[in-house]
Parts: C-alpha cells; structure tokens; sequence
C-alpha cells in the first residue's frame, strides 16, 4: 500500500511547485511569503518521512521505485528509486532546506520570495539527483541544480559574488558534460540508459579508464577534490549564509553519491587501476588543505577549507577498498564505505550548522574577518556554547557524529595499509588544530572592541535552528547504528559487485559502438 | 517518392498554405494603397490573418503520405508540414514583436509587410522544393527579399553598408550553388532530386563531376546557413539591420536552410554521404570554434548572438553529418528549436528598445530583472537553453545531436562540441550576469503591449515545456525521415 503511492515524485515536485507558489505570490506581503515558503519545506520533510518509516532495510534492491516512458524513442524513462544510499541523503537534503529557510528569515530583505523560492526549487532537484536512476534524468537534475544556485550567489552573494557564482558555474558545467559523453557511450553498450543497466553491462579496461576519467572530473569538481577545489572557496566565501549551508550540507555530498553509484559499480576494473590516484588526492586534501585552513583570516574561508578536508575523508573512504580487497578481506571494504557514507551524513550536519554560525555573527557585525571578533562569548554564551560543540565535532570529538565516520574510515584504512591511516590521521591534530584556534580567536579571550561589545545573543529562531542540528549531530554520534543498518545491506551488495571484473574475456581495447539507433 | 500523377485540382490542393501566403501579400499590397498613413493596423491584421490560415492550411493538408504536385517538381510530405508550420509560427511572432518596434520608427508600412510576407512565401517554397529548380526559386524569391529588408532603415548607414554586403555575399553563395547545380544536371541529366540520386546510384555517371558539383552546392547551403568560412556576412549583417529583420533573418531562414541541406544532402546526394560527411566534420568543427570563442570578445549583443548562431550552426552539421536517421531528425530538431530561441532572444531585444533607443550593447541589458523582472525571467531562460542547460530544450537538442554523432562512434567529435559548448556557456552566463546581477543604468519602465507579452510567454513556455517532453517534437521529426 504505501509503496504503491509516487513518495519520490511527491518530494521532488512538492517543493518546486511551492518554489512557484512562492514566485507568484510576489514581493508585496514578506511575511506571508516567507510562511508559505516554511510550510512548503515542513510539508516536504513530512512527506520525505515515508521513504525512512517505509524502508525495508534487509534487502539492497531498489524501492518506491517509480518507471515510465519519458522520450521513448531513445529509451529514456522517467525512472526513480532508491536505496541504502540515496535514500539518506534525501532525507538529509530535505531536512536541512527547513534550516535554511529558517535562516534566512529576518536576513533577507532584497526579494525574499525569489530568495525562498530559489531555494525550495533547489531543494526538489537535489532529491532528484538522489533518486534518479536514468541517466539522462539524473544529468537533467544535476545539472539544473546549477541555475538557482548560479542565482542565489550572484544576487544574495557579497562583494565578489559575480566572479564567485560564474567559476563555480563554468567548474561544475566543464566537469559534467564529459560525463555526459560517457553516459552516452555507454547508452550505446546497453541499449537503455538505466544506470542499473550501466552496473551489469562488460566493458573493456580503456574504456573503462576513459569512463573513469569522464566521471572523476564531474565528481571530483563537485566533491570538490584536489586539485580543482578552487571554486568552493570563492563560491562560499560569496555565498549567502542559506546558499553556504546548501553547497557544504548536500550539494558536495552529490560528488561523493555520484562515485558510489556511478564510478564504481561501472567502471570497478578501471577504479581498481586507478585508486592510487584518488587515495593521494584525498590524503592530499586531508593534510595540504588542512594546513591551508589553518592560515585562513575569513571564517567562512576556514570552513570551506574544513569542508574539502573532511571531503577528502570521503572519497579516502570509497577508494580504499581495493588496497583492501588484496588481503582478502571484505568487512573492512564495508567498513570503508560505510564510513565515508556516515561522514557524509555527518558533515552535512556539522558543515551545515558551523556555516549558521557564522551567519549568525555575519548578520550582527557584517564581517567574516577572523580578527575582527575576540571574546564574544562574553556577550553571547549560549552561541558559545553551540559554536565550541559544533567546533568539537568538526574536530572529531568522541560522542559526535563527525568521530564515527573518521574512525570507521581510519580503522579500514589500517586494514589496507598503515601509512594510509598514518597520513589520514593527521587529520585529528590538523582538523582539532584550526579548528580549536578559530574558536580560541574568535569566541573566547577579553571582549575585542566596541563592536563585539555590542553583540546580542541568539534570538529563539537562531536557537531552534542550532540546537535541532546539535540534537542530530549527537544522536549519530552516540547511536549511529539506525543509519548504518539502513545502508548495510545496500553496501554490501556494492562492494560485492566491484569485486567482480566486468572486463570481457579477451577484449582489451574499446569495441566500436554498433548499436544503431532504431526508431 | 510516390508517382502519382495529380489532376490540376489536387495540385493546387498540395500548395494551399502558398497559395494564403501569395494572396494574402497580393491583398495587403493592394489595401495599403487605400489605407492613410494613419491607419495602417489593417495590414498587420491582414498578415496576421494570413499567416495563421496558412498555418491551419498547413495542418488541413497535412499527412504522413508524401503527394507530389505539378509535375513533380513540389512535394508536400511530414518534413515540409513540419517545417512549414515552424516557419509560419516563428514567422508570426517575428510580426507581433515588431510592431510596436517598428510604429515607434516610422517602418511600420506596406512594404514592410509585403516583403516579410514574400520571404515567408519562399521559404515555404523551398521547403516543398522536389527538384532543383524549385528549390533555387523559393531560395532566390526568400533571398532578394531579405536584401531589401536589411537596408530597411534607408537613413541608416550601417543598414546600408550591411544590405550591400549581404547582397554581394549572397549573390556569391547563390552562384556558387547554381554552378553546383549545373554540374549535377550535367552528370544526371535532370533537376529532380530523384533523377540525381538514381545518377549517384547508377554507377554509371562521373563520380567526380558528381563530387565537383557536390562541393558547390555545399558552399551554396554553408553561404546561407553561415557556417565558417562562409560566415563573414552574418556579424555585420546582424548588427546593421534593424532588429525585427535580424529576428527574421536568423529564426526563419534557418528552417529554411535545412530544409535545402536535407533535400540537396539527402533526397538526391544521399549516396554521397562519406563525401560530404567529412567537408561538414570541417565545417562544424570550424563553426564550433569561431562561434563560441569570438563571441566572448563582442560588446554588441546582436553581434554576440551572431555568432552564437554560427556555432549553433555547428550543431546542426553535427546531426546531418552523423548521415542516420536520428542524426537527420536530430539536426531538424535542432533547427526548429534554434529558431525558436533565437525569435525569443531578438524578441526580447526589441521589447526592451524603447521609442528612439534601440537596444544595441550588451550594457543596455544591465539590471533588466528591476526593470521588468518577467522579460528578464524569459531572457535568462533562453540563455540558459541556448547554453545547453536543462531543463530547457537547448539541453535536449544537443542531446539528441550528441547521441546520433557518438551512435555513429565519432566520440572525438562530441567531446569537441562540448568542450567548445563550455566556452560558450560563458558568454551566455553574462548576459544573465548583466540581467540579474547589475544595477540598471536607467530607470525607464518597460513598456510593452499585452500581445507582445503575451507571444513571449508562450515562446518561453514553448521552450521549458519542450525541454520536458522533448517527444511532442521529436517524434515529428523522427516521422520525418522514417523511411
């Protein structure tokens, strides 16, 4: 009965019809606007509930899923579904849009609605992106999530918003059109663009590699990797606070999905190749960019700093997998993925809130300067209070969910090779290090000036927000076991289908495509 | 093609929507001269009139059954109702969007009309061409009038020197397709496009008089579609002409023109495919590059979009070079939503050009969003489909042309169209940059009439809901070259 009911297509649509409603309902009556905006984000997340209470988390095949014939003629399907993986995130994505919509309440005088709009718009694409499993329909969400956030930076963005928003639409755009050529190709292997299909179909090892490549640069700009993390400071930086919790809290995580369901299940020869190469740029991203973030005077800069270390984390976790498959082991492949999956979740949450926190002191002060503040916790102790606990799980404290996915991956990392977990736990000094010194300079010391001086507390909006998301970070990090018992089965069934070759027995070289089409 | 030999009657039956057309330029020819200067809304009524029953004659005839007419020299099939039914609805909107634009000038006359509508006449020839001389007819009719409408403005010099140079160009062209044409006569012995495709099947003819002739008649079809090295008219002609002829100019004739490559290319040198699939690899690749990379460097916008369509250009020759069905239907559909973008986009130009400032810069675009936020919404929407961004048909259309190229295993070639189709988000983006992001250097309201407004909407609407359900075209266009 309720897995007979469109809940996907509802959590998608819902949220772009109210982004309509809002745009209609036009800049005359704010108020107003703004509390259609909240309904529609609250409704969203109800109705996203469903895919959590429906779940049935023993099996790794797809469910609510949904299937028909959208352009026919070329095979392509208005095709959802999801799993173990997805179906976490959607709720992630649909759960921290309430956030922003809060946040942006009071903030946001210049349109609000197309404000609001913008984001509840975003919202139902990014659980798209999640849900999709035609090809052709996840690089239709994908790449639209970039117009409302092209928009939201550029119009709500500071000073620098206009170089800030056009990198980080030309980053992503260059990145992902290859990965359209590649899911073309491999239409033509398969005859549909199913991305199940994609998972069971054989392919040689150069073609392999050249898929693997046109689907790391789309992810790996997203993730953002480095080297070709450059636009994620800028775009953070300029961001509005609403459009910095989005990009840190789900549209990064879109890169880290995009490797689980494409790059390994598709091209697993091809990764196993070339794992090397993603594990140096991530133990690059943990150490190099954690020694960046440290230098940082901007706060929002450290974050997103903070924010490709952690990512970095991710994709660690993801690829390991072959180091450890060697040894002949599988749980510790399990565990790996596992963990960068929590991390994931995790640093949703934290990257999220830490970003609300910076824009609960940007709306006072109007600075993000790291020396313009000292000894707020003088005049705002409750923030304090919020901003140590969220500092503390960015640096991986015991008892918050940013410790359980770093010391899943860490652990794994053992099993594959020491100096791998070596490199990667240098991320508890770094990561304690600039982070506990941002709040040292900025939270605590004697009352810096007048300004500081001046400061009011969290107002109950402020409240609410930061302490629902320091609930959640807590709540993982005591018991994560609800969240990795959804994904096992899910994971599992992957790292057993990456074990298997898909290359063709005898053929070493890319067949040329014969499949023509038939109308 | 079917042979069947129509009475006189059923003839005429097969060219109705030419037949509106011609009467409905013969009528307005006439009551012009018995209109005042005052009162001339009963032309554009009548035109308007005109072009939607030709529409509805276009749909009355329709079917998937091809019927030849006056022996055999014009053919009504599913392409021709498709694309005639494009040329007329682009064609209607070029009429409604104008007309304030041109009131406000003093252009708004006779002539003005009566030279739209015979362009619209010939194209509609062309498209139904089954012979060569048929096609060149509609070509030449289309052509003299577009030369006329160029130098519309007659005090404007830049108008002038733009009809000179578009008129010596084309001449050019037209000769060089013409020396083409004999050449393929000369090998086949017969203008229909039959008698040249049983020649190329034949074996018996001189291939290489075939490929010389080939070779003319595709520098003819480059000449008019604009595609590198035959582009030098466009950017100047673009910027000369006045605003509502190069909405015309290049939405329409675009149509047209692949109507004249798909018959010239496929119904009669379809056996050629190998020869002139390779010269299109060139010219697509060369229309990619310079298209998209030029464009970044322009300050006017109607040059930038110049040479946006020059790369667009590009993207059509992908699909017919592809030489499959879905490549041919790919590049149909490509035409037809060009054109589309392209009347919105020019559309929104001469909305926004008020009376006695014309909208020339890109600057003029500057914070658009406070001005009129909905015009601006249309614009930002069609930058981003011709972009190729979904969930606009842009995305779609190139889609399809990607998939019919890498179908044929030219993998090279589609990484090369999007790495170019990456440049040319760029400039694109600026114009959304410019609308949305800048603060408007006048604060003159836009004023614009409800029909107007009214015809843009639905553009914009056309060109999100075909993004959605790209098959309410595309499976037209497939129809089109189902054998």
């Amino acid at each position: 009965m309720l897995f007979e009911f469109p809940w996907l297509s509802l959590v998608i649509w819902l949220p772009i019809v109210g982004g309509i409603v809002v745009i209609a309902s036009g800049e005359q009556n704010a108020e107003l606007t703004k509390r259609i905006a909240l309904t529609f984000a609250l409704l969203t997340f109800l109705v996203s509930l469903p895919l959590w209470s429906g779940f049935d988390a023993s099996t790794a095949s797809m469910q609510f899923v949904e299937r028909s014939p959208w352009l026919p003629a070329l095979g392509i399907d208005y095709y959802l579904g999801v799993d173990g993986i997805s179906m976490p995130l959607i709720l992630l994505t649909t759960f921290i849009s309430i956030f922003v919509i809060i946040a942006g309440w009071d903030v946001i005088s210049y349109k609000p609605s197309q404000y609001m709009a913008a984001f509840l718009i975003m919202e139902g694409i990014m659980v798209g992106v999640f849900s999709a499993l035609d090809a052709i329909l996840f690089y239709f969400f994908w790449e639209a999530m970039l117009i409302p956030m092209f928009i939201i930076i550029g119009v709500w963005g500071g000073p620098n918003r206009v170089y800030a928003t056009i990198k980080f639409f030309l980053y992503t755009f260059f990145g992902s059109v290859f990965m359209l050529v590649a899911l073309i190709y491999l239409y033509f292997q398969t005859g549909s663009f199913d991305i199940l299909g994609f998972h069971e179909v054989p392919l040689g090892l150069s073609a392999q590699i050249l898929i693997f490549i046109a689907f790391l640069l789309a992810f790996a700009v997203k993730v953002p990797m480095f080297p070709v993390h450059t636009w994620l400071p800028d775009a953070h930086v300029e961001a509005p606070t609403g459009g910095s919790v989005i990009l840190a809290a789900i549209m990064l995580k879109i890169g880290g999905y995009g490797f689980l369901r494409f790059s390994l299940p598709i091209a697993p020869d091809a990764s196993a190749e070339l794992d090397w190469l993603i594990i140096t740029l991530s133990l690059i991203a943990v150490i190099y960019i954690g020694l960046v973030a440290l230098v940082q005077q901007d706060m929002k800069k450290l974050i997103a700093y903070s924010s490709i270390a952690h990512m970095g984390f991710v994709t660690l976790g993801f690829f390991i997998v072959f180091a450890i498959f060697q040894r002949a082991e599988t749980a510790g492949a399990v565990m790996g993925i596992e963990g960068g999956m929590v991390q994931m979740i995790s640093h949703g949450f934290i990257s999220g809130a830490l970003f609300l926190c910076v824009g609960v002191l940007y709306d006072r002060m109007h600075s993000r300067e790291i020396s313009a503040y000292g000894g707020v916790i003088n005049r705002m102790p409750w923030f304090g209070a919020f901003v140590v606990f969220f500092a503390m799980a960015n640096a991986g404290l015991p008892g918050t969910s940013g410790f359980v996915g770093e010391f899943m991956v860490i652990l794994a990392a053992f099993r594959a090779d020491f100096w791998f977990a070596f490199l990667a736990a240098t991320t508890l000094v770094l990561a304690a290090a600039f982070t506990l010194w941002l709040v040292k300079r900025v939270i605590f010391g004697d009352t810096a000036n007048d300004n500081v001086a001046a400061l009011k507390d969290l107002n109950p909006r402020e409240t609410l927000n930061l302490s629902v998301l320091a609930a959640a970070t807590l709540a993982i990090g005591i018991w994560p076991k609800p969240l990795i018992d959804v994904m096992e089965p899910t994971i599992d069934n992957l790292v057993q289908q990456i074990q298997v070759s898909k290359l063709p027995e005898g053929a070493e070289f890319i067949a040329p495509p014969v499949a023509r089409l038939q109308p | 093609m079917t042979t069947l030999t129509p009475s006189i009657s059923a003839s005429l039956l097969a060219i109705l929507p030419e037949l509106v057309i011609l009467i409905t330029a013969c009528t307005v020819l006439i009551a012009d001269l018995y209109t005042r200067p005052d009162q001339k809304e009963s032309n554009h009524s009548l035109t308007i009139i005109g072009l939607v029953a030709a529409l509805l004659a276009v749909g009355f005839i329709g079917g998937s059954v091809p019927t030849a007419a006056f022996s055999e020299s014009f053919v009504r099939d599913p392409m021709s109702d498709l694309l005639k039914g494009a040329i007329l609805i682009v064609s209607l909107l070029t009429f409604v969007y104008a007309k304030d634009y041109m009131r406000d000038r003093d252009m708004w006359v006779g002539e003005y009309h009566v030279l739209l509508l015979f362009a619209v006449l010939g194209m509609l020839i062309m498209v139904s061409a089954n012979g060569f001389l048929t096609l060149y007819l509609g070509l030449e009719l289309l052509s003299l009038c577009l030369y006329a409408l160029v130098a519309f403005d007659r005090d404007s010099k830049a108008g002038a020197e733009a009809a000179m140079k578009y008129f010596v160009l084309g001449a050019l062209g037209s000769g060089m397709l013409l020396y083409g044409i004999s050449m393929l006569y000369g090998a086949s012995g017969g203008f229909a496009f039959a008698d040249v495709a049983a020649a190329v099947a034949s074996d018996e003819v001189n291939e290489q008089i075939l490929v010389f002739g080939l070779v003319f008649a595709l520098i003819g079809i480059a000449f008019k579609f604009g595609a590198v090295p035959f582009h030098m008219w466009m950017p100047d002609v673009y910027q000369g002409a006045p605003t509502p002829i190069v909405l015309f100019l290049s939405s329409a004739p675009k149509i047209a023109a692949f109507a004249m490559a798909a018959r010239i290319l496929i119904e009669a040198l379809g056996g050629l495919q190998t020869d002139w699939g390779e010269i299109l690899v060139i010219l697509s690749v060369l229309s990619l590059a310079l298209g998209n990379v030029v464009a970044i460097a322009q300050k006017n916008i109607k040059r930038m979009l110049a040479y946006s369509t020059i790369s667009h250009v590009g993207f059509i020759f992908l699909g017919l070079l592809a030489g499959s069905e879905q490549g041919y239907a790919s590049a149909m559909f490509y035409s037809v939503v060009y054109a589309l973008m392209s009347a919105g986009a020019f559309g929104v130009l001469l909305l926004i050009s008020s009376k006695g400032q014309d909208v020339q810069e890109l600057d003029d675009l500057k914070g658009l969003s406070d001005r009129d936020p909905w015009l601006a919404a249309m614009m930002a929407l069609i930058m981003f489909s011709m972009a190729g961004v979904p969930p606009m048909v842009g995305f779609v259309a190139k889609l399809l042309v990607l998939e019919a190229i890498i179908a044929q295993g030219m993998v090279w070639l589609a990484i090369v169209a999007v790495i170019f189709s990456i440049i040319g988000a760029f400039y694109y983006l600026r114009v959304v940059k410019l609308i949305y992001f800048d603060k408007p250097t006048t604060e003159l309201p836009v004023t614009t009439s409800g029909g107007a407004r009214l015809a843009i909407t639905l553009n914009g609407v056309a060109i999100l809901l075909l993004g959605m359900y790209p098959a309410l075209l595309f499976s037209y266009c497939q129809q089109a070259f189902a054998v």
